[in-house]
C-alpha cells in the first residue's frame, strides 16, 4: 500500500479542526454535568448555534459576531431548559431530549432563508516567529482563532474546578446538593449558570461546524455530533483534559479514517469506518482505568429547598 | 340520564366520529413519504419534497400529503412506516434503500395500504419499486472528470455499498478511463447518507491525497463547501442540482426528478388502477436530468458530453457496453454487448482498473 499521499501536517491540522466542535460541546456539558445536571440537549444547543451563527456571520459578514450570536442563543436557549428543570422541576432526561427536538426544529425554521449561502471565512491566525517552525508551526500554529480558544476553555475549565474557591461550590453543588445547600450555597443559582455556559459552549461549536469546519448551513448538519460530546463526557470521567484527549482522538482518528481510505490503504473499511468510536472509547476507558471517577453523586437529581 | 342511556349516546357519538373520519376519508387521498434525511439537505431529501409538492400543486384539495424526515434505516423505519400506514395513509413512498425490508414487513401488515419504495428491488402485491438510472449521468460525469483532471486523481465520496452506488462509481471509473487512461479513482466510504461534517472531511481528505476532482454519493452540499474552499477542484451536484455553487467548483449535476412519477402513481390510487410496477427511468423520460454544465468545462468537452446525453436518451449508447471486464480480470460483458438490468441491480463488483475492496 502506498500511504505516501498522506501528508501528516495536513493531517494533525485537520483532525484539530475536525476535533474542535466536539470540544467545545463537550467542555461546556462537563461544567453542566459537574453541576449536578445531566442536559441531554447538547444537540439541539449545539444547531441553534450554528444557524444563529451562520445567519449573524453572513448578515454582518463577519465570523466573530457569529459566534458571540450563537453563544448567547444556544446559552438562552438551554436556560429554558434551566428553568422548567430547576425551578419547576422537571424531569431532567425528558426535558433535555424536549430541548433537542426544540433545537433542531428551530434551527430548520430560522435557517430556511440560508439554505445555499457561503459564509465569510475566519482567516487563520499566523503567529510571528513560531507559525514559521517547520513541521509543528503548520500543524499547531496556523490555525483559526476559535481553536486556540476551545483549547484555552479546556485549561480554564480545569483551573476553574480545581483551584478556584467558586469551583469548589459547583463540585460541592454536583456531588450533594443538600449539603451545599445547608452551608448557605445558592444551588439552584449555581446550577443555572453552569447550564448557560454549557448551552454556550454548545453554541460555539455549533457555529465552529456551520462557519468553519463545513462551511455553509444545512438543516440537521450537526448529525449527531452532541451525542458524541455527551459520551465522550462520560468516557473521559469527567476530567477536563480527558475530554480534550477524547474529542481528539475522535476527530483524529475520524480524520485518519478517511485518509486511509483515501490512500487506498488495504485495512478493510468496515474497521476503518468503526475504528473512531472503538479507539476513543477504549483509550479513555484504559486511562480511566485506575483511580476515583464516578459521576457527580447528584448528577440528574432535582433539587428543592424543601426537602 | 341513565347509565345505559349515556352508554348509548356515548356509542353513537363515537359511531358518529367515525364514520365522518371514513367520510373525509373517501374525500381526501392521503399520501405519505418517509425521508432518510431532512428537506433542505440541498439534495436528495429535498428532491423527494419537490416530488411531494408536485402531487399537491397536481391535485390540490383532493390529496393531503404527510412527510416525516430524518428517519433512520432500519428497525426503525418499521415504526415510522406502521405510524404513517395506522394514520390513514392510503399510499406510502419510503426514499430510501435501507428502507426496502421494513417497507416489505409494514406492507404485509397493511394489504389494502400501496407502497412505493424508492430504489430497492423487493416488491409485493401492494408494494412497487421505483429508482433513476442514475449511473447515465455517472457516465457522464466520468467522461468530464477524466477530460478535465490535471492530477489524474479522481475522489469519490460514497455512501452505502449497495448496488445503485457501485453501479455510479463502475459507470463513472470507465467513461474517466476512456477519455483519459492514466486516470485513478480514489474511494472513501462515508457510511452515511447525510452528515455534512463527515462528507466535508472526506472531500478534504480526497483533495488532501491529491485529488481535483471530487463526486460524491451523499446527500448533503458539504463536499460543494470544501471544495470551494479548496480551491481549483471541480464537483458535480449529487441528486440535486446545488446550482449555488456554479461555475466553479460544481460544473454540471445529476437531478433527480421524482414529480411526474408521483403525480402519476397518486392519481392511478385515486381512479383505482394502481398495481404493483417495477419502474427504472432514465435521462431519456427525464426522470434523470442532467444540470447546465458550467462555462468551468472547456466547450469541445462539454459537446462531447452532451452529445453522450443525447446518445444515451435516444437509446443509442448504454453506458455499460463491453468489452468490460471485471476487477478479478474475469469477463463480462463480450464487445458490443450491453449489461442487462438483472446484472445492474445486482452489481455488486468493481469493473477492471479500480483499485480496493467492495466492502461487504
Amino acid at each position: 500500500m502506498d500511504l505516501s499521499s498522506i501528508n501528516p501536517i495536513l493531517l494533525v491540522a485537520s483532525l484539530m479542526v475536525s476535533a474542535t466542535p466536539i470540544l467545545f460541546a463537550a467542555i461546556g456539558e462537563l461544567v453542566v454535568e459537574k453541576a449536578g445536571v445531566l442536559n441531554l440537549g447538547v444537540e439541539g444547543m449545539m444547531i441553534t448555534g450554528a444557524v444563529v451563527g451562520f445567519a449573524v456571520a453572513v448578515n454582518t459578514d463577519s465570523p466573530l459576531p457569529g459566534f458571540a450570536a450563537a453563544a448567547l442563543a444556544a446559552g438562552v436557549l438551554s436556560l429554558s431548559f434551566g428553568i422548567l428543570t430547576q425551578y419547576l422541576l422537571s424531569n431532567q432526561v425528558a426535558t433535555g431530549l424536549g430541548l433537542t427536538l426544540v433545537g433542531l426544529g428551530l434551527s430548520s425554521l430560522i435557517g430556511k432563508p440560508y439554505e445555499g449561502m457561503k459564509s465569510p471565512t475566519l482567516p487563520d491566525l499566523h503567529i510571528p516567529g513560531i507559525s514559521e517552525i517547520p513541521v509543528v508551526g503548520p500543524m499547531l500554529f496556523q490555525h483559526d482563532i476559535m481553536v486556540y480558544v476551545s483549547i484555552a476553555l479546556v485549561a480554564g475549565v480545569w483551573g476553574f474546578l480545581k483551584y478556584s474557591r467558586l469551583g469548589l461550590v459547583l463540585r460541592a453543588v454536583g456531588e450533594s446538593h443538600d449539603a451545599a445547600h445547608a452551608l448557605g450555597y445558592k444551588v439552584v443559582r449555581v446550577r443555572m449558570a453552569a447550564i448557560f455556559f454549557g448551552g454556550a459552549c454548545a453554541g460555539l461549536g455549533g457555529a465552529y461546524l456551520s462557519l468553519v469546519r463545513v462551511p455553509q448551513w444545512t438543516e440537521g448538519m450537526t448529525a449527531g455530533a452532541g451525542w458524541i460530546a455527551l459520551a465522550i463526557v462520560v468516557f473521559a470521567s469527567w476530567r477536563p483534559w480527558r475530554v480534550l484527549i477524547g474529542a481528539y482522538l475522535f476527530g483524529g482518528v475520524t480524520v485518519l479514517q478517511l485518509n486511509l481510505q483515501a490512500a487506498g490503504a488495504k485495512v478493510p473499511v468496515e474497521i476503518l469506518s468503526m475504528s473512531p468510536y472503538l479507539i476513543t472509547i477504549l483509550v479513555l476507558v484504559v486511562i480511566s482505568a485506575r483511580g476515583a471517577h464516578g459521576a457527580p453523586a447528584s448528577l440528574g437529581r432535582s433539587f428543592h429547598a424543601s426537602h | 340520564m341513565t347509565f345505559t342511556k349515556l352508554l348509548t349516546s356515548a356509542a353513537m357519538a363515537i359511531g358518529l366520529a367515525s364514520a365522518a373520519v371514513a367520510g373525509s376519508h373517501a374525500e381526501k387521498t392521503k399520501v405519505g413519504f418517509i425521508y432518510v434525511g431532512p428537506v433542505g439537505d440541498g439534495g436528495w431529501t429535498y428532491e423527494h419534497d419537490q416530488g411531494r409538492k408536485a402531487v399537491v400543486e397536481a391535485y390540490g384539495d383532493k390529496v393531503e400529503t404527510v412527510y416525516q424526515e430524518n428517519v433512520p434505516e432500519g428497525a426503525d423505519a418499521v415504526r415510522a412506516i406502521t405510524q404513517m400506514a395506522l394514520t390513514g395513509a392510503d399510499i406510502i413512498f419510503t426514499t430510501s434503500f435501507g428502507y426496502m425490508d421494513p417497507t416489505i414487513e409494514v406492507a404485509a401488515k397493511f394489504p389494502d395500504v400501496k407502497f412505493e419504495h424508492a430504489t430497492g428491488y423487493k416488491r409485493a402485491d401492494n408494494v412497487s419499486t421505483y429508482s433513476a438510472r442514475f449511473y447515465e449521468g455517472r457516465a457522464i460525469q466520468g467522461h468530464i472528470a477524466g477530460k478535465m483532471t490535471k492530477t489524474n486523481k479522481i475522489g469519490y465520496i460514497a455512501s452505502f455499498p449497495i448496488p445503485e452506488v457501485i453501479r455510479g462509481i463502475n459507470a463513472a471509473y470507465i467513461h474517466a478511463k476512456k477519455v483519459n487512461p492514466d486516470v485513478e479513482f480514489s474511494i472513501i466510504w462515508a457510511y452515511t447518507w447525510f452528515d455534512p461534517a463527515k462528507e466535508a472531511d472526506a472531500a478534504r481528505a480526497l483533495i488532501e491525497n491529491g485529488a481535483d476532482v471530487v463526486l460524491q454519493h451523499t446527500d448533503s452540499t458539504a463536499p460543494q463547501a470544501a471544495a470551494a474552499e479548496a480551491g481549483g477542484v471541480i464537483t458535480f451536484g449529487q441528486a440535486s442540482d446545488m446550482g449555488e455553487y456554479a461555475p466553479m467548483p460544481r460544473v454540471s449535476s445529476i437531478i433527480d426528478n421524482w414529480g411526474p412519477y408521483y403525480v402519476q402513481q397518486v392519481g392511478r390510487v385515486m381512479d383505482g388502477t394502481w398495481e404493483s410496477v417495477d419502474t427504472w427511468d432514465g435521462i431519456a423520460p427525464g426522470m434523470v436530468g442532467i444540470g447546465e454544465i458550467s462555462d468551468a468545462v472547456p466547450a469541445d468537452v462539454k459537446a462531447e458530453a452532451l452529445a453522450m446525453k443525447d446518445a444515451i436518451a435516444a437509446g443509442e449508447y448504454h453506458p455499460f457496453t463491453g468489452p468490460l471486464k471485471k476487477q478479478d480480470g474475469s469477463d463480462w460483458l463480450a464487445a458490443g454487448e450491453t449489461a442487462s438490468d438483472g446484472d445492474l441491480l445486482g452489481m455488486g463488483f468493481y469493473v477492471e482498473g479500480l483499485t480496493g475492496d467492495v466492502p461487504n
